[in-house]
């Protein structure tokens, strides 16, 4: 239901690629690292899954669909698809982390950001939030799904059990979990520093329907993913999609490692990683 | 002075859960969050009587944190309860990110505040709780006397659009308030006015307050009583204008020094008006088992308590 999307997801992922870096590098502080492991199936939910009005964005996600980002660190590729895709302008992108702007370092909801729709940053909490907006959906009889993101390191925090157990508990199977998991946190691989094992298993255990996407950076898995969930939901279980990627993913220096989870290029690297990505038809967003 | 007739002891919780019902009765968007206490923390009647707005949320307090956060953003008003210590203590950083940051309309019912939850010991007897709640930009917080105002603060809290912290209490005490009162959120009530000291007390020191107001008036000490049932935002203009009144004052409370009524009148006070103070308060420790009259005897936290500092400090008027 995809296939005639391709060709955006491609330029979409290679645009915002390109901000991610160029963000972080202006901003000489943010979290490149997830945030590219993130794009491929980011950019799928934004162009192409999730049911919501950019121009008439509302917290409440009255008669919407609604995304929640519990791993707030990975604001450059949150606020890269928010204006590739309507929520805010393009050249918003120039004021990340600068003192004074909307888009700070970790979503914040006081500056009316559309698309932002909960304050994050202190992991682990997202999730509990999600299942709530899926229970005030439920209870409003709306049909619409609540997206969250969650990092894999983030799953070591015990808040994010609690809230498998609740949505599980209450069969919230409105609620849509995405983990991005790229087996890397700030200390070294999530195996060693946290050992979180089986997660399949883990979130099934915990009642949940889960689908593994085992390439996080195919297009066509991602799309499979998406079609696999939105088919699972309604049937009384939250569903989980694990979506298997590298962190730093599109940039050769930033991949596979831990080293570039919050650190940013300097202006020499930024270079070096944009000649690595692909411009695109839509442009870089404006110094 | 003024007379207040106890009519009957009755606990404060369950001033709040008979508030919780009436205003769910009044509006469907409220709700009501447990985490394994619903009895404890009174919200069993508005559970019986509105099954589909009750959620149960098992003990996992910080997670119900973050769902009422969620409800909230979707257009309900939920309250959470809980023991005081794990409603805020224990969720401080779910309440500041998804409650006071997230600028969710969630209340929070702090049920069995303080050293009066008794036998349970310390680990329960919080007594730092309205320094943490305090200390988040837009938090309001209620600490009510008896069961009559903690109903009534609770349909305010209810109305009131933003992030509410509201501290009650487990045992019976003096019912004493009109039973028909309106609350008004950041208004100080005047119970006494007197002329010599004013006494600023909250939660279960109200009572004690008057009690030590009757004991003075026999003594010719003559004692401004006022309930800060809203501790914040702080009724500032009510607290200088009585302390340059009678130009001395005393603050008790059922929690410790650090962050409490007493620092925050302090503070106040240091600012617009400076005047001779003591305190009335936990200190800077933990409680301990016992009953509830006996802890309270023991900290201090008594008519007798505030008797005792209210002559301290008009020896340095």
């Amino acid at each position: 239901m995809y296939q005639d999307k391709k060709s955006l997801f491609v330029s979409m992922a290679n645009q915002a690629r390109r901000d991610i870096v160029r963000m972080v590098g202006a901003a000489k502080s943010g979290h490149p690292g997830g945030s590219l492991s993130s794009t491929d199936f980011l950019t799928v939910l934004f162009s192409a899954v999730m049911k919501q009005d950019a121009e008439h964005f509302t917290r409440d996600a009255k008669g919407a669909d609604a995304f929640i980002l519990s791993a707030g660190h990975i604001t450059p590729i949150y606020y890269s698809m928010l204006s590739l895709n309507g929520y805010i302008e393009r050249s918003e992108l120039a004021t990340f982390r600068k003192f004074g702007t909307r888009l700070q370092g970790h979503p914040c909801v006081h500056g009316g950001v559309k698309g932002i729709t909960q304050a994050s940053g202190s992991l682990g909490q997202g999730l509990s939030a999600a299942a709530g907006m899926a229970l005030g959906k439920k209870m409003d009889k709306e049909d619409n799904k609540i997206y969250v993101l969650m990092g894999d390191g983030e799953c070591e925090e015990g808040q994010i059990w609690e809230a498998a157990i609740f949505a599980a508990h209450h069969k919230l199977d409105n609620l849509i979990g995405m983990t991005d998991w790229n087996n890397q946190q700030i200390d070294g691989t999530v195996e060693n520093v946290g050992g979180l094992g089986d997660l399949k298993a883990k979130w099934e255990s915990f009642g949940w329907a889960v689908v593994v996407c085992e390439d996080g950076h195919d297009f066509d898995q991602i799309c499979a993913a998406y079609e696999a969930a939105l088919a699972a939901v309604g049937k009384g279980k939250p569903v989980q999609i694990l979506f298997k990627t590298d962190m730093g993913h599109g940039v050769d220096f930033m991949s596979g490692t831990c080293a570039w989870h919050g650190k940013a290029p300097s202006a020499e690297q930024v270079e070096k990683a944009l000649a690595q990505i692909p411009t695109t038809e839509i442009g870089d967003y404006a110094e | 002075m003024k007379k207040y007739i106890d009519t009957g002891k009755k606990d404060t919780r369950s001033g709040f859960g008979a508030g919780l019902h009436e205003a769910g009765k009044a509006d469907e968007r409220i709700m009501a969050l447990a985490a394994d206490l619903v009895g404890s923390v009174k919200m069993d009647d508005f559970a019986r009587d509105f099954p589909e707005r009750y959620v149960e949320c098992g003990i996992a307090e910080a997670n119900m944190v973050g769902v009422a956060a969620g409800l909230a953003i979707t257009g309900k008003i939920p309250f959470i309860g809980s023991f005081a210590e794990f409603i805020s203590g224990r969720v401080y950083d779910q309440v500041r990110q998804e409650v006071s940051y997230g600028n969710t309309n969630v209340k929070i019912a702090s049920s069995h505040a303080g050293l009066t939850v008794g036998e349970d010991g310390a680990t329960h007897q919080t007594m730092e709780d309205v320094a943490l709640m305090r200390a988040l930009p837009g938090m309001v917080v209620i600490c009510p006397c008896d069961y009559n105002q903690t109903k009534a603060a609770t349909l305010a809290a209810a109305k009131y659009e933003g992030p509410v912290y509201l501290r009650f209490g487990r045992p019976a005490v003096p019912n004493f308030t009109d039973a028909d009162q309106t609350f008004e959120i950041g208004k100080a009530i005047v119970l006494n006015e007197g002329t010599d000291a004013t006494v600023f007390a909250t939660g279960h020191l109200v009572w004690e307050a008057l009690q030590a107001c009757e004991q003075l008036e026999q003594e010719g000490i003559s004692l401004e009583v006022i309930d800060i049932a809203t501790i914040k935002p702080l009724d500032e203009a009510a607290v200088v204008a009585s302390a340059r009144k009678t130009g001395a004052v005393v603050c008790a409370e059922e929690h410790n020094m650090a962050g409490g009524l007493g620092e925050l009148v302090a503070g106040v006070l240091a600012a617009q008006a400076p005047t001779p103070m003591e305190y009335v308060n936990g200190g800077d420790r933990f409680g301990q088992t016992g009953t509830p009259a006996e802890l309270m005897s023991k900290y201090g936290l008594s008519a007798e308590g505030i008797v005792a500092a209210v002559k301290r400090v008009l020896a340095r008027k």
